[in-house]
Formats: structure tokens, sequence, C-alpha cells
């Protein structure tokens, strides 16, 4: 450890865009086993949606991939 | 422009891959030419092979799978079977709808195996390289994909009601419609295809990333680096180890995405209007 540090802001920028996408693929992801929970038969209906709903937020986070390695 | 991670040295001496690691020189002899101010290979790589074994793997398996059709199949054409049943009912039937789901089976099927096959290319030895790290080969597959579902649903609502379809929201009226119809249309029309193709060459792309990490960095723990630390480049390996069997999952789930995706898609352009 030489006491300086070098690397690339973008990266800390990417770990911070990273926090909301997690959180909300939690939350999809947690709504849709409560609902196979309570309705086991809905659940190739609900799958579809909690995959979209995935996808959209998983879209940032890769926005804020792309972004901080082009930037 | 600047690409993370090329340039830095740290003073250890150890280079942290990057970005730049997945710029394979063209296999052959070096042609380049200008274009747009900047020197261009002309040559062919290593991910354009890859799409073309790709592609002879799947028609020569398939092909066998389906040669016979015999009424008690053996075990390929099992397999061949379970493989298109999978694709036809679980995505295209059940997201599509039975009514007219079978024009898009063959390419939702051709498209599964095709990124799954290039995506395992980032397991399998001596290949170990995602063709889809490489965004060009991927921005192929999105524009395609997006031209299949907005011609499925000019075909069915003729562009003005398409377009009515994919912009205006049911139930909304008045001025909140100025708000409305251009950020649909963004997400709708224009965001569709950019976020297909960039989920999955940026997971491809982490994905390898981290393996060659982890690779290299345990390699350089193990020989490099100062006599106490070494033990853990055998962590580092384990972990090498571990996060190729994640990778597994992540490619599997990345075609499937994807391919569900380009369903939901198609289903969403030839919804009857609300």
């Amino acid at each position: 450890m030489t006491g300086d540090l070098n690397g690339n802001l973008n990266m800390i920028g990417y770990g911070l865009a990273a926090i909301g996408p997690g959180v909300g693929i939690g939350l999809i992801f947690a709504a849709y086993i409560n609902g196979v929970a309570r309705q086991p038969e809905a659940q190739s209906r609900l799958q579809s949606i909690a995959i979209l709903g995935f996808a959209l937020a998983e879209a940032l986070a890769i926005i804020g991939i792309a972004l901080a390695f082009v930037l | 422009m600047s690409f993370v991670g090329t340039t830095s040295v740290r003073a250890e001496g150890f280079t942290p891959p990057g970005p730049g690691d997945f710029n394979l020189p063209p296999i052959g002899p070096d042609n380049t030419f200008e274009f747009l101010g900047q020197s261009m290979y002309a040559g062919v790589t290593k991910p354009m092979l890859q799409l073309v074994l790709a592609a002879v793997l799947m028609f020569v398996v398939f092909r066998a799978a389906s040669a016979k059709r015999a009424m008690v199949p053996n075990r390929l054409q099992f397999a061949g079977e379970a493989m298109y049943g999978f694709v036809r009912n679980s995505m295209a039937r059940d997201i599509i709808g039975s009514r007219d789901f079978m024009r898009f089976v063959p390419y939702l099927f051709a498209l599964f195996f095709f990124i799954l096959l290039n995506n395992l290319f980032a397991t399998i030895p001596f290949i170990q390289f995602p063709t889809f790290s490489r965004a060009g080969m991927v921005y192929g597959l999105a524009a395609l994909s997006w031209v299949i579902y907005n011609v499925a649903g000019i075909n069915k609502h003729g562009f003005v009601g398409y377009l009515k379809l994919q912009t205006v929201p049911a139930g909304i009226k008045g001025p909140m419609l100025l708000l409305l119809v251009p950020l649909e249309f963004m997400s709708n029309i224009v965001v569709r295809p950019v976020t297909l193709a960039l989920r999955l060459f940026a997971n491809m792309l982490a994905g390898h990333l981290l393996l060659i990490l982890f690779a290299l960095g345990g390699e350089y723990l193990l020989f490099e680096a100062a006599g106490a630390v070494r033990p853990v480049g055998l962590l580092a390996w384990l972990l090498f180890i571990a996060i190729a069997f994640l990778e597994l999952l992540v490619q599997f789930l990345q075609a499937y995405v994807f391919v569900l995706l380009n369903a939901m898609y198609i289903s969403g352009a030839l919804a009857d209007e609300h």
C-alpha cells in the first residue's frame, strides 16, 4: 500500500447507480414470491410480469455500466 | 472517450484487466483502413467465427434431431422436442397467446438457442470468449427483434393505429397526454431495442471481466506478491470457480430474458385496441 489511490471515479458512480435497481429488483421478486405463495396457480401469469419488471429495473443499472465505461 | 483500466498501471506492477482486453486482434494479416478518422481493422475476428460456429452447430444438432421424426423418439429427437417445447409452450404460447403465436415460434426458438450457445462459448474450454461481449454482435440481434415486433404490429393495426396503441395509454384524457405520449413513445419505440441490446452485452462483458480479474489477480497473488499474502491467491481461484458457475446461470438467464422480452414486445404489438 503506497497510500495513493488510483482508479476511476466512473466506477464509484456506477456503484451508486446500481443501488436503486438492486433495491427495485429485490422488491419486484419479493412481491412475486408473495403472489405465488398466496396463489400458486397464478404463477405463469405472474412470472412474465415479474420478468418484465426485472428487465425494466435492470435497464437502469445497465445504462449505468455502459456510461461508466464510455464516458 | 477514455477506456477504463487500459492504461492504469499500478505501482506494484499488476495491471488490472479492462474492456480493452475484449478487443481481440483479427486473425491473419493486419489490414487497416481509415474510416471517419479512425484506423479500422479489416479482417475476421474470433467472435465473428463464433457466430458462424454457433449457427452451424445449431443447424447440425437440430437437423439431426428432426431427421427421423419417429413416432417413438430416440434420445436425440426427444431432447430436441423437449427444447422446442420449452420455447414454444412456456414462452411463445403463454405470452403471445394461442391465437397467433405460431408465426413467431421459429424466430424465438432460433433466437433462444443461438444466444444460449453463444453465451455458453464463454465457458466451453478453448473457446472461452462470450460472443456477445462485443456490442456490435448484439446490435444486430436487437435491430432484428425491433423490426420484427414493429412490423407485426403495423401489419395488424396499420401504421397510425399501431403508433396510437404504443403511445397512448388507456384511460388517460386531456393535458396529461402531452406529457405521457412522448414518454411512452420513447420507452416503447426508442429505448426498448437499446436496453435489449445493452442488457445482454453488459451482462456478458461484466461477467467475463470478473472472471478475468479473479484469474489474473489470483495468479498475481500466487506468484508475484509478497510471501505472506500468497495463499490469498488460492482463495481468489476458489472464488473464480464459484463465479464461473454463477456465470453459467447468468448465461442461461440472459438468453431466457432476451427471448421472453421479445415475446412480450410482440404480444404488446399485437394486443387489441383498448
